[in-house]
């Protein structure tokens, strides 16, 4: 069990998202950053996929009912353990009575708290995500508050003893972490509307800086910068977006659609960024500042199955080093 | 060329069957969606049906742009036989006005109608589901009436109770959850529209006729009750 001390700002029980459901409205949630999410799980033995708490900017405290193997990956928001700094990307024991707190952000907004066997939330539509706006999934619908008591999935006593090997091997697994960055180029292909937008848009969305709104939240951000124009203005006909989709209002600001998104969108869409590259943007705090390079669907798919090889790699790398020496 | 295909993102592909809202186009959706239900190809994720268009989610591992493309043309010529033409009929009780529906007088003056012709108007449509989206379950309903058209509200208000019912132009529609909204409110149906614990959350479907029936507050607390009944 882990007990919530203290809320922090956001911090919600997330998986891989809800798919299966869009259909119906139902928005597919999930982690932010579902690479760190997914490393999070890895390194304490979980699959990919088990349910982990996302914890945003100002962190929670939470104090082990037991003794834990954990990992932390994603944004460093300078966690400690009992005082004491506590490094990320790696497997760490921690014994019942302990107290994990964070402080100021030092890289990224959101990390991603893995604990060995998962946190035990109860499925609903086949995922584990909270689904904020309808107060369903994750924990009770809802962030975390103070008083919470959040359970935890048991683990084999063989995956402890190997875990407890892990914890003091000293390997980190960093080099694996994507190039968070506070001023990132991110790559984007070209939106189905791509072509509605006038000439200097098409051009200012590859060659200028968009600052990250305060309007941001896990549904999308929202951009600041040059105001982009469609040639001549158009009523478009809804249809789905995805994560990652780059649509621009009226207004002229692109929203760059996140986790919480909407299953369909009726404004145009300029760009979509490259899956990749979806955690340096989730990572993103307001004002840091973003810009994009067009590549295109071809070498992003490249780009995916790359990425999906190095996690494949990584995992049998974490499974070795843990496994070796017992 | 009766389909034309473009790729949103690295993961998804756009079927787009139409360029305007047509009850041609809305058949040919419902029809690709019956065919992707019944025989899903083995790289899909998952899709989801718009007005002119039905995005095929994918992962690339399974399968890449050009190769889901090439199945989806060998598969979507099957669309029209394997569509369905059951169409059901959902009636959904509303209990109009009074605190349900601050907004019915409005919308009755806008249109130089009095409260009860709104009601009728609204009762006696014909509608039809066009597709769900922008909340669980919602559905965008076409076939209302310009006679009680109203536009929206100049400030959305910050809470709309689930299962308000409203109107925003020339769109009728029912809110599933609670949420933030422009429309003008004129009644609350007491049935659930979102049911998140049932393997289809959604009441209703792309395709489906709905029928307006205008109940009492009397029978309206009557039906909450029995749900509040079921429930424990």
């Amino acid at each position: 069990m882990l007990k919530i001390i203290k809320s922090g700002l956001q911090t919600t029980v997330q998986d891989l998202g809800r798919f299966g459901f869009q259909k119906y409205g139902v928005i597919a949630s999930g982690a932010m950053d579902p690479f760190a999410h997914r490393i999070a799980n890895l390194l304490v033995g979980n699959g990919e996929n088990a349910a982990t708490f996302e914890i945003t900017m100002t962190g929670p405290t939470i104090q082990f009912q037991q003794d834990a193997f954990i990992a932390l990956c994603g944004g460093d928001l300078s966690p400690q353990i009992d005082g004491t700094d506590m490094k990320m990307w790696r497997p760490a024991f921690v014994k019942e009575g302990s107290v994990l707190k964070f402080g100021a952000p030092r890289s990224g907004c959101r990390a991603y708290l893995a604990v060995a066997g998962g946190i035990d939330v109860p499925e609903l539509m086949n995922s584990k995500s909270t689904y904020l706006r309808a107060g369903i999934g994750g924990f009770h619908g809802r962030a975390l508050q103070a008083g919470d008591i959040v359970p935890v999935n048991p683990i084999p006593p063989q995956l402890a003893a190997s875990l407890l090997h892990a914890t003091g091997n000293g390997v980190e697994w960093k080099t694996a972490a994507p190039r968070y960055s506070s001023e990132p180029v991110v790559r984007m292909m070209k939106g189905r509307q791509f072509e509605l937008f006038n000439r200097d848009s098409r051009s200012y969305i590859f060659s200028e800086a968009f600052a990250v709104s305060s309007h941001s939240d896990r549904m999308g951000y929202r951009l600041e910068g040059i105001r982009l124009a469609l040639e001549e203005p158009k009523e478009l006909i809804s249809e789905a977006v995805s994560f990652g989709s780059i649509q621009v209002p009226s207004d002229g600001n692109p929203i760059i659609l996140l986790a919480d998104r909407q299953t369909t969108g009726g404004y145009p869409k300029i760009g979509q960024v490259a899956a990749v590259d979806l955690p340096l943007v989730s990572q993103l705090k307001p004002g840091e500042k973003i810009r994009f390079k067009e590549i295109s669907v071809a070498e992003a798919q490249q780009l995916y199955l790359d990425q999906e090889t190095q996690i494949r790699q990584l995992k049998v790398g974490i499974n070795l080093k843990r496994e070796a020496g017992k | 060329m009766p389909y034309t295909f473009s790729p949103l993102g690295e993961g998804a592909i756009v079927i787009e069957a139409g360029t305007e809202i047509t009850d041609d186009t809305q058949k040919r959706i419902q029809a690709i969606a019956a065919l992707l239900e019944a025989q899903p190809p083995a790289w899909m994720v998952e899709f989801i049906p718009a007005f002119t268009t039905v995005t095929v989610f994918y992962n690339p591992l399974g399968a890449l742009y050009e190769s889901v493309k090439s199945d989806l043309e060998t598969l979507l010529p099957h669309a029209e036989e394997t569509a369905s033409s059951l169409s059901r009929t959902v009636e959904i009780p509303v209990c109009y006005g009074g605190e349900f529906g601050p907004d019915l007088d409005f919308v009755a003056e806008h249109n130089g109608l009095t409260p009860e012709q709104v009601i009728d108007i609204h009762t006696s449509g014909t509608y039809s589901v066009s597709m769900i989206g922008f909340a669980p379950g919602f559905p965008f309903i076409s076939g209302m009436s310009e006679k009680i058209a109203a536009p929206r509200r100049d400030s959305p208000r910050l809470r709309i109770p689930e299962r308000t019912v409203g109107i925003a132009g020339k769109q009728t529609g029912v809110y599933p959850i609670e949420t933030p909204g422009g429309w003008q409110l004129i009644g609350r149906t007491p049935i659930r529209l979102f049911r998140p614990e049932q393997e289809i959350p959604s009441l209703l479907r792309a395709g489906d006729k709905i029928a307006f029936r205008r109940i009492s507050e009397k029978e309206y607390r009557a039906w909450k009750e029995e749900e509040h009944a079921e429930n424990y």
